[in-house]
């Protein structure tokens, strides 16, 4: 099951690339299109941290990934590089479970 | 300045080379970041090392591999990396009538067809300008993507629990790294905040995968009822 939505997931992706390379600019230049395409990401990501960072299962909750997520922004606002700021958030909840566990 | 469709001189070229190297290297690290959350959220290291040389791109894998952490159905984890996939499109079709390949080139560069890629190649002013930027940061990111993403693979399999050091923090702050440079547009900052309430108001009610699924029904209402003039050309980083 997990192979197979690996494997087609993965061909999907290489298909939207080359549909890209390979369409007519002028799909584009629909204006609904255009906008729905551009807020895709945002929504999909700014959905993706909330849920990985305040769900467990089913239960909303507020633990030491939250306090990851803090120190990832303020890294963020001083431009650390990205592995600088996924590293920030994995030390700090690391640290806060070592010195609070359970 | 060379004219559009001119020639660059070589200190032009070499230095195209070098930024698409140097863009290779610091986007090629986190692949590490990768290959350590992907084995966490339980998949093989082969299985990990497909995602990276099969679906390259690295919004969506982070996304599969967060749906498939979190316990969700792969095919939630498949549709969440689709939809993140299809900016790629919107790259493509600004980047074929710049770049003009033809041939087996075409589908072969497809698959280095992401952010970094276009953002290096879609600001130059003339066609082989474009190509140098975007073959040498295409390729470099693809080498040491690949090559990172295994070596985390390996390392994150030998360290045990991945709570432990936080690594399903690291998940959370990967994606607001990757939503940061989109959250300079305030009209984005709504719909991230939107989002962001939808995803986990339905957390309680449906299974693992399926709130940012719902989210992305945000992104669509907004693109249905807003009606701003904001430029899409516009490439994140």
């Amino acid at each position: 099951m997990l192979w197979t939505a690996l494997l087609s997931a993965s061909i999907g992706c290489y298909l939207l690339k080359l549909a890209g390379v390979s369409l007519p600019a002028r799909v584009l230049e629909h204006p609904l299109v255009e906008r729905i395409a551009d807020l895709i990401p945002v929504a999909l990501l700014a959905a993706l941290v909330a849920v990985q960072v305040f769900a467990s299962g089913t239960r909303l909750t507020i633990d030491a990934r939250a306090a990851g997520l803090a120190v990832a922004a303020v890294l963020l606002v001083f431009r650390a590089p990205f592995l600088g700021v996924v590293c920030g958030a994995a030390l700090t909840a690391a640290l806060l479970r070592l010195v609070f566990p359970g | 300045m060379p004219d559009p469709g001119g020639e660059p001189a070589l200190a032009e070229r070499r230095a195209i080379v070098r930024d698409g190297i140097g863009v290779g290297i610091a986007t090629g690290v986190y692949g590490v970041s990768f290959g350590a959350v992907s084995v966490a959220a339980g998949l093989s290291i082969v299985q990990t090392c497909v995602l990276s040389l099969a679906m390259f791109t690295g919004a969506s894998q982070f996304a599969f591999v967060g749906v498939a952490a979190a316990g969700g159905a792969p095919l939630s984890g498949a549709v969440t990396a689709l939809m993140l996939g299809t900016r790629n499109t919107l790259y493509g079709l600004k980047l074929a009538p710049l770049l003009g390949f033809r041939g087996w080139r075409r589908p072969v560069l497809a698959q280095v067809v992401i952010d970094e890629s276009t953002a290096m190649s879609v600001t130059r002013d003339s066609r082989t300008a474009a190509r140098i930027g975007f073959v040498t940061t295409g390729v470099a990111v693809f080498v040491l993507w690949n090559l990172f993403t295994f070596v985390g693979a390996v390392a994150g399999n030998l360290i045990g629990d991945p709570r432990q050091y936080g690594l399903d923090a690291a998940v959370g702050a990967a994606f607001l790294a990757l939503l940061w440079p989109r959250l300079s547009d305030p009209r984005n900052r709504i719909i991230a905040l939107c989002a962001a309430a939808v995803a986990l108001g339905v957390v309680p009610v449906t299974a693992a995968g399926v709130p940012v699924l719902v989210a992305g029904g945000v992104a669509l209402l907004a693109g249905i009822l807003t009606r701003s003039a904001d430029d899409p050309t516009e490439i994140p980083r």
